[in-house]
Order: structure tokens, then C-alpha cells, then sequence
């Protein structure tokens, strides 16, 4: 954390793709190796230069091309997705597939963003997708349980991390990826002006910890949540 | 401010968990000078809408269109309302079916929205929200720059609503069918709660972790004693992965955030992701035979023990009495 508490202090960081988005691209190199016809996959980043690293990693991974959206704003979900809907209007993909979330803002809104400006259906939080006619079945994770849906494509899917184990890029694909060729397109190539939704004051370190208070035996332990009156 | 409150329910009643957000909307009407409506949609909803005018007024999508929980077909509805009403603030219990349609009728309002808010300040006549990040390592403090603003509520963050002294009237949303083409289907929902009640909503949680080596041993241990405390049964991720417990027992940063009177973790290490999903319990107890794991300095008490051994006794003693 930065100590005017504006930012987190990202100098000694290494920045890894977000792991629900790994699962996402895992998911479309899945469907591509288990299809009759032929499948292409499209990897989009958004973000600062540092971002590339990332792209370049999901042309390791299996991706057939890459395309990145260089923007150094802070992009809150209604960005995002304002940005992904002109990618979506340009490529015109039958699925698009994303993680539920980001690990940073933990927000799990640009999908269904995404979703509602394209007028498109959505199946979030995906643990099992399967195609069907004209139509994708998916398997959702929500609180009253494991929830199917059926969704005609073309659709937005968001991705849980049961839906697979993504794959290692292998070194050699990681070194070849370093000289594979990447689309680059600004926002305003894209004709989207960044209309920021969500300020961020500050942030506050939260901790978690607790006095631990131990208790010799199962009776004890009993007693102590007797005197608190949870049991 | 105007502020509509959607009111979930369980074809009975409103959810503990609405009720929560509720007492956030009538915070920030009482701070802001404004009012607070309940938004009740699906099917059949006679019972919930009694209910939820004994807390406020409501206004109700009754419909065959609403019976299953799909956001192609929420979404529309709930932002029609806000049109409607010229509402200021859509506000929902965070949750998945807030994830899934009131932040898809987020989209369609133009993408104004803080999830998982678990506190506010007004600043100058400006709502000023607290929400965490990084699995819950950082709070951040933030303002939604454009209208209406769309809101969802960590439930252990604000007390469940009381009654009001007389109750409000229920009056049905007069908005257009949107009954665009078939874009999605519901094909239903498989859960294995057992009749135990649901681990965001239960005064006692009873977690497994990657100590609980089967499925019968989860049921046994963890069931077992979530009976005894009449609570809830949970699990941390490499149960559910691992095919132990079943999914929607998942507590953590990206299962269900918990706020019980009493967290019982048994054999469960205390990762970040988990401790994301918990930290907001009142008491926190833990068993683990490792006296280093690390739930033990998010815990109020624990007990270096084995849980094959100490949960049997647990669960004998506490039925005894």
C-alpha cells in the first residue's frame, strides 16, 4: 500500500494474468481442440504496457492471436466492458469468455456489462460448459446450488475456477511468443472516451488477525463458547 | 434520495439478507432525506409481498416471465423500475443473483455500481462507500461518479431490518412486457443442503477443511456438529474441489461471504481466500492439529487437537446438555 493510501505500490510486483481469465482461455483452447470445425481464439488485454507480458503469455498458452488495448487510466468494469463490446462489434466471436472476476478489485461486474450492452445472453460463474445446437449449456455456481442454464450463442460466459486446470506454457512456446506478432488499438481507435463510473478515494490496509485465545480441551472450548451464549 | 431495495424471498418470505440491504437504503434515506421501496419480482408472489410490506412499501413484477431466476429476463425489469421511479439508488443483497442480474441491469443503467459494500459515510451530501479488494487485504473507500447508482450490500454489514408499527401497501409495477426472443432457459438447480440452513444466513457455521477425508467423514464431522449447534454446514475450496462437500457450501473470496455469531473451523489451514469470506464473524473458533496454521491468528479460540478426535466429543457433549 502506498502511504498517502492512493494506490498500491506496485514497484517490487510481478504481475500474473488473472487466474479466472486463465481459466477462461483454458476453457477456449479446450473447445478449439474439440471441434469438428475450425475454432480460432482471440486473447484481449486491456491495461498499461506491462499488459503485453501478460498477452504474450496466452499466445504461449495456445492462443491463435492477440490483440491489446494500451491504456494507462485506471479502468473501472463499465470501461472495460465499453471497450470489449467494440472489440466484440469488430471481431463478431460466437463466445465470449472471461473470468467472473479480477483478483485486484475483486468486482465481477464486466461480463455482465458486457452482456447487457451487447443485448446478449449471459451464463455467469461457469463450471461445466457444453455445446449444444446453436446453443451452449452451462453449468452455474450460485449460492442455492449448481444451476443449468441453456444459452443461445452468441452469449458471454464467465468463467469459475472449476470449470478446468489450465495448462503450463511451455518454455520454448513462451520464447517463440516473445517475437509473435500482436495487434495493437487504442480506445480511441476503438471510438470509446474512457467515462470513468467509479472514483477511488483511498485505500486502507484491513487485517484479519485476531487474539487467538487457546483452550487446553474440547470441554474448554465448550465453556469459553457457552460464556460468549453461540452455543 | 429515492431508493429501491430488491427484496429476494424464498416464495415465503423476504431473505434475511434483503433485509440487511434494507437497513442500508433507510441509513442513507434517513441521512439524505428520501424514501425506501421494496422491488419484488417473480411469480406467484403473494406470500413475499406480505411479508415485505410489513418493512416497507412494495412494488411488485408478479409474472410467468419472472418464475425462474434468469437475468435476461430480471435485468429489464429492474431497470425499468429505476426508470420508473426515478430512483436514485438500486440496491440488492450482494450475492449471486445480485452478481448475475442486478449488475446486468447495471449495464443497462449505465454501469454506476459498487458491489459488496460493507460501509458508507455521506461526504458533503455525497455517498461515499467502503468496499474491499484484494480478497479482502485492502478496504477501499469510493464514489460513484454518475446516476443512478447501483449498490450491493455485504449482509453481515448491517443488521437485518425490523417491522414497521403497521404495514405498507403492495402495488404492482405497471411496466411493459419486455418479453424479447428466447435468449436463455432455465433448466433448474441441484442443491445438497440436507435441510440445513444456508451457511450466509446461519448464526452458527460449520467448516470442514482439507483435514475431512471423505464425504461420509465430512457429513459425520461437519454435518454432525452443524446439527448439534443447529447451524450451517461449510467448506473451504479443495473440499469442494475434491469432490467432499458439495458446491454451495463454499466460503471464501469467491464462494459465500459469512458473518455468523460463531465460526467453527475444523481442520481448515486459513488461507487469504478463505479468511476473505469469514472475517466478519462475531467469534471465530478453530480446530487444526497444527499448532502453526494460520487460522489460529484469525481465531478467537482454538484447540490444537485432531478433529477425528475432537468432534466426535464435541458433537456428543454439546447434545448432552
Amino acid at each position: 500500500m502506498r502511504a498517502d493510501g492512493q494506490g498500491i505500490d506496485d514497484e517490487d510486483l510481478a504481475y500474473v494474468l488473472n487466474p479466472f481469465d486463465e481459466v477462461a482461455l483454458e476453457e477456449a483452447l479446450l473447445i478449439r481442440e474439440r471441434s469438428a470445425e475450425r475454432v480460432e481464439v482471440v486473447a484481449a488485454g486491456i491495461g498499461p504496457e506491462d499488459c503485453e507480458q501478460q498477452l504474450r503469455v496466452t499466445l504461449a498458452m495456445g492462443a491463435d492471436r492477440a490483440i491489446m488495448v494500451p491504456c494507462d487510466e485506471p479502468l473501472d468494469s463499465w470501461n472495460v466492458a465499453r471497450i470489449l463490446q467494440q472489440l466484440v462489434l469488430r471481431e463478431l466471436p460466437q463466445l465470449v469468455l472471461m473470468g467472473k472476476q479480477a483478483i485486484d478489485d475483486d468486482a465481477n461486474q464486466a461480463g455482465q456489462f458486457l452482456a447487457a450492452l451487447l443485448s446478449w445472453p449471459q451464463a455467469t460463474f461457469a463450471s461445466r460448459i457444453e455445446f449444444t445446437d446453436g446453443a451452449v449449456q452451462v453449468a452455474r455456481e450460485t449460492d442455492a446450488g449448481i444451476e443449468t442454464v441453456r444459452v443461445r450463442l452468441p452469449a458471454v460466459v464467465t468463467a469459475d475456477l472449476r470449470l478446468n486446470q489450465p495448462r503450463y506454457a511451455a518454455l520454448t512456446a513462451l520464447l517463440r511468443a516473445r517475437k509473435a506478432p500482436l495487434e495493437r488499438l487504442s480506445a480511441a481507435a476503438l471510438g470509446v472516451a474512457i467515462e470513468p463510473r467509479v472514483r477511488v478515494l483511498r485505500l486502507d490496509g484491513a487485517s484479519d488477525s485476531r487474539d487467538c485465545r487457546r483452550v487446553a480441551s474440547v470441554d474448554e472450548l465448550i465453556a469459553r463458547l457457552r460464556e460468549a451464549k453461540v452455543v | 434520495m429515492r431508493i429501491l431495495v430488491v427484496a429476494e424471498h424464498d416464495h415465503r418470505a423476504v431473505c434475511v439478507a434483503s433485509r440487511s440491504a434494507l437497513t442500508f437504503a433507510r441509513q442513507c434515506a434517513a441521512a439524505s432525506g428520501g424514501s425506501v421501496e421494496w422491488l419484488l419480482l417473480g411469480h406467484s408472489l403473494d406470500l413475499p409481498a406480505a411479508d415485505a410490506a410489513c418493512y416497507a412499501p412494495v412494488l411488485a413484477a408478479d409474472r410467468p416471465a419472472l418464475a425462474d431466476p434468469l437475468a435476461e429476463r430480471y435485468a429489464p425489469v429492474l431497470a425499468a423500475a429505476v426508470a420508473k421511479r426515478r430512483a436514485d439508488l438500486l440496491v440488492a443483497a450482494s450475492g449471486t443473483f445480485a452478481r448475475d442480474s442486478v449488475t446486468r441491469a447495471a449495464g443497462l443503467l449505465g454501469g454506476a455500481m459498487a458491489g459488496d459494500v460493507v460501509g458508507h459515510e455521506f461526504h458533503g451530501g455525497r455517498l461515499r462507500l467502503q468496499r474491499p479488494m484484494y480478497a479482502g487485504a485492502v478496504l477501499a473507500t469510493i464514489e460513484l461518479c454518475a446516476a443512478p447508482q447501483i449498490i450491493t450490500v455485504r449482509p453481515g454489514s448491517y443488521p437485518p431490518a425490523e417491522r414497521a408499527e403497521t404495514c405498507a401497501d403492495v402495488v404492482p409495477l405497471d411496466v411493459p412486457e419486455t418479453e424479447g426472443p428466447a435468449l436463455s432457459e432455465y433448466l433448474g438447480v441441484a442443491s445438497q443442503r440436507a435441510g440445513r440452513p444456508d451457511v450466509s444466513e446461519a448464526r452458527v457455521v460449520v467448516s470442514g477443511g482439507r483435514a475431512i477425508r471423505s464425504r461420509e467423514d465430512f457429513e459425520r464431522l461437519v454435518g454432525g456438529l452443524a446439527d448439534a449447534c443447529g447451524g450451517a454446514a461449510g467448506s473451504t475450496r479443495p473440499l469442494v474441489d475434491a469432490g467432499i462437500a458439495a458446491n454451495e457450501f463454499q466460503v471464501g473470496q469467491t464462494g459465500k461471504i459469512v458473518a455468523p455469531d460463531l465460526y467453527l473451523a475444523l481442520g481448515v489451514s486459513g488461507s487469504v481466500q478463505h479468511l476473505a469470506g469469514v472475517k466478519n464473524s462475531k467469534l471465530i473458533a478453530a480446530i487444526n492439529r497444527d499448532p502453526e496454521a494460520p487460522i489460529f491468528s484469525a481465531a478467537d479460540y482454538g484447540l490444537v487437537a485432531d478433529l477425528y478426535e475432537a468432534v466426535p466429543e464435541l458433537i456428543v457433549k454439546l447434545r448432552s446438555v
